[in-house]
């Protein structure tokens, strides 16, 4: 699942049709984007962008001289992962059959850390923070269970 | 700065649109009225400084936009109504994105409560528009009219420039608003990057200073940023050959004994061979297409590259350089010129006398002595006639490449045509762009007859307008350069090239345009004549023979060095 990804951090002003100028691009250059997110950074008015893909070192290159090209665009940079904190939020409904189910998943999430936000007689719906690997070792242990719904947001990141 | 409104008057949005036209010293506008843009049209009324030109089609409108600013070295501006008015001008601003032509195109659209309701005339502008210009914007608010155009004059001009689409709805063309005339984000100004660093001139300067074989490959950038004269300098300060890139033709005189030619698919001989042994390549607004290099492992394969361009990615995009200098290459060569030490390079310059005389001997002499009329016998006699001093504007094909190979451009900036969108039936609105945006030219547009027949309606437009243009047609009844593809690489096979052509001469009296038409070179050269003489636009059709083919040639995707430098050469490889 987990590729070898570079990071693109984008700043842009927060206005309409901004991030779609942005993924334009990205595909305008026959880029596959591998995650994305976005929101509010510190600075007012700035949205901040996480995009990871997975390119050669020219091709990113390429890329971000072409994103800071972008009139909206404050500033676009490639990160190495060492100078990186990144994490991925993801999401997970998994059904309960019967009593041991329940208590075998408990005991999975505990060992990775993640948390149950919502338990009802039929499921359990968990919280995993981690990078990508965590996010795919947790996914694959739920694979014995049955994974009823999933999601996940992709890296988000800053600077060391 | 001309001026009507007054800081802080309360107007409606179509009088500001004007009122930053008139500030922006735009004197002439092209375009096409419909109903989402009726209140600009009436706010024009009481502007007479500034000219509209009706056209026929919003693409001629672009196309001459484009003319207009290649002459003047100032935006061209289109007016065009929303839906079809507006994708109509599509073709002409990939045109202008390709080619860096500053533009600002100024398109109706519905009112802004009926945006996104699929309205009548409705076409998503933005998103249509979005790959084809530099930037553009949709403004549905009176008070937004006036910083959007002072920022979109600004970013068509500064950096790579390039077009602008400002998308402004009915209402907001209609409803007041105070008129506040802004600065321009400090924000724009500071990004660009236009100086070379100390030590990217010293890099420069030590690959410069010790090559044996340099060789210069400038682009359009040169022209763009208008210094044609510190690049020589440059270049006769160290003997430097000079090439020009189709579209940076007349940067420097044909006569200079430094200029080398064009390089490229069609180029001349000596500026395909030069890469190829030369040590030091300095690359100056230019982007290493892939019509110039070829294949590019196959590019210059000995030489250390040096890259200046204002465009960031344009620095290892296609080549990557070893010396790559973002900066504006007027600036840069400034910085550079004073470092530089006096050089003289007789063996090396007499390399080019070499190739110059294979090429005289293999194509310029068999195309100019021919018993028969061809394409660019007709070109060179306009050219002597002109004493290349006149404006050329070529379109697509064929007779783009004989307009390139056989002019002399003796003045700067006076070549002009569709270099990387290719887009046929450019010429002829083009031209008459360039002629309105600078009447004192002799402008010839030079177009074959299926170029012709993609823009024909606009011949209505040079009437109406008395533009003094003068137009040779060349006419082989095919589309030319298709056909030698065909002829040369699949086996002879012509499928869908020829052209049934209507008689061009009854064209001409319908449009109300004199002509000639001439099938030797005696009548062409007694045509082109009458043509200089006759007040007013003016056509020749020139009938050349039909299957000639342009050379040399280097097929797609071969390297420079398998260039077919005659006939010849392609029969016995």
């Amino acid at each position: 699942m987990t590729k070898e990804l570079s990071n693109i951090i984008i700043w842009s002003e927060n206005k309409p049709g901004v991030f779609f100028r942005i993924l334009w691009l990205f595909r305008r250059k026959q880029f596959n984007i591998e995650s994305a997110t976005v929101g509010h950074s510190e600075i007012p008015g700035i949205s901040r962008y996480t995009i990871t893909v997975s390119a050669s070192a020219e091709q990113v290159t390429n890329m971000v001289r072409q994103l800071g090209k972008l009139v909206n665009v404050m500033k676009a940079m490639e990160v190495p992962n060492e100078m990186l904190v990144y994490r991925e939020l993801a999401l997970m409904k998994v059904g309960i059959k019967n009593k041991r189910d329940k208590s075998d998943i408990l005991r999975v999430i505990e060992h990775f850390r993640a948390r149950v936000i919502n338990m009802t007689k039929e499921a359990l719906t968990i919280e995993i923070t981690g990078d990508e690997e965590k996010v795919d070792a947790l996914y694959e242990n739920m694979k014995d269970f049955t994974i009823i719904e999933f999601v996940r947001t992709g890296r988000t990141a800053l600077l060391k | 700065m001309k001026t009507r409104l007054k800081e802080g008057q309360k107007v409606q949005g179509a009088e500001i649109i004007c009122e930053c036209l008139l500030r922006e010293g735009i004197r002439a506008i092209f375009g096409y009225p419909g109903g989402a843009n009726i209140p600009i049209y009436d706010a024009l009324y009481k502007y007479p400084e500034i000219h509209h030109i009706l056209v026929r089609h919003e693409q001629g409108a672009a196309h001459a936009a484009e003319g207009y600013a290649w002459a003047t070295g100032r935006p061209g501006v289109c007016f065009a109504t929303s839906g079809p008015g507006a994708t109509n001008l599509v073709t002409g601003l990939a045109d202008a994105m390709m080619d860096s032509i500053p533009m600002v195109c100024i398109t109706g659209q519905v009112p802004s409560s009926l945006i996104g309701s699929d309205a009548f005339q409705e076409a998503d502008v933005l998103g249509i528009t979005l790959p084809v210009t530099k930037h553009n914007y949709l403004v549905t608010k009176t008070e937004d009219i006036a910083p959007v155009l002072i920022e979109a004059f600004h970013l068509s001009m500064t950096g790579r420039p390039g077009p602008v689409v400002v998308d402004i709805a009915k209402d907001a063309q209609a409803n007041y608003a105070t008129f506040h005339y802004t600065a321009v984000d400090p924000r724009h100004i500071e990004r660009l990057k236009t100086k070379a660093t100390k030590e990217e001139i010293e890099s420069i300067v030590s690959l410069l200073n010790n090559a044996q074989k340099p060789l210069i490959v400038a682009g359009h950038g040169m022209l763009l940023s208008g210094d044609g004269k510190t690049l020589l300098t440059i270049a006769e300060k160290q003997d430097i050959p000079i090439t020009l890139t189709q579209l940076a033709l007349s940067t420097i005189p044909s006569s200079h004994s430094l200029f080398m030619g064009m390089p490229g698919m069609h180029g001349n001989v000596a500026a395909n061979r030069a890469p190829l042994e030369a040590d030091v390549l300095f690359a100056v607004g230019m982007r290493f297409h892939d019509r110039v290099t070829g294949k590019v492992s196959a590019y210059a394969p000995q030489a250390k590259i040096i890259h200046v361009d204002i465009d960031p990615s344009e620095i290892g995009k296609n080549i990557r350089p070893d010396v790559g200098v973002v900066g504006d290459v007027k600036v840069v060569l400034k910085q550079l010129l004073p470092k530089l030490k006096q050089k003289k390079n007789p063996s090396w310059l007499a390399r080019f006398e070499t190739w110059k005389s294979e090429e005289k001997v293999k194509v310029y002499d068999r195309e100019l002595h021919a018993g028969h009329l061809k394409s660019a016998q007709v070109v060179d006699e306009i050219s002597k006639q002109t004493h290349g001093r006149s404006t050329i504007v070529a379109d697509v094909g064929q007779n783009q490449m004989y307009a390139a190979r056989y002019s002399q451009f003796e003045v700067y900036n006076t070549h002009f045509t569709s270099g990387g969108l290719g887009t046929m039936g450019f010429a002829l609105p083009a031209g008459f762009g360039a002629k309105v945006g600078d009447p004192t030219r002799e402008v010839w547009i030079v177009i074959g007859d299926g170029g012709i027949q993609m823009t024909l309606q606009e011949m209505a437009t040079i009437v109406q307008e008395n533009v003094e243009v003068k137009i040779a047609l060349l006419n082989n009844n095919y589309l030319g350069m298709v056909r030698q593809w065909q002829e040369l690489f699949y086996k002879g096979n012509y499928s869908e090239v020829h052209l049934q052509n209507p008689n061009f001469q009854k064209l001409c009296e319908g449009f109300g345009i004199p002509s000639l038409k001439a099938e030797t070179l005696t009548k062409a050269r007694k045509a082109i004549e009458k043509a200089r003489k006759t007040k007013g636009p003016f056509l020749v059709e020139f009938v050349v023979e039909a299957e000639e083919n342009v050379f040399p040639m280097i097929p797609a995707g071969a390297g420079i060095g398998e260039m077919i430098v005659s006939k010849d050469d392609s029969k016995s490889s």
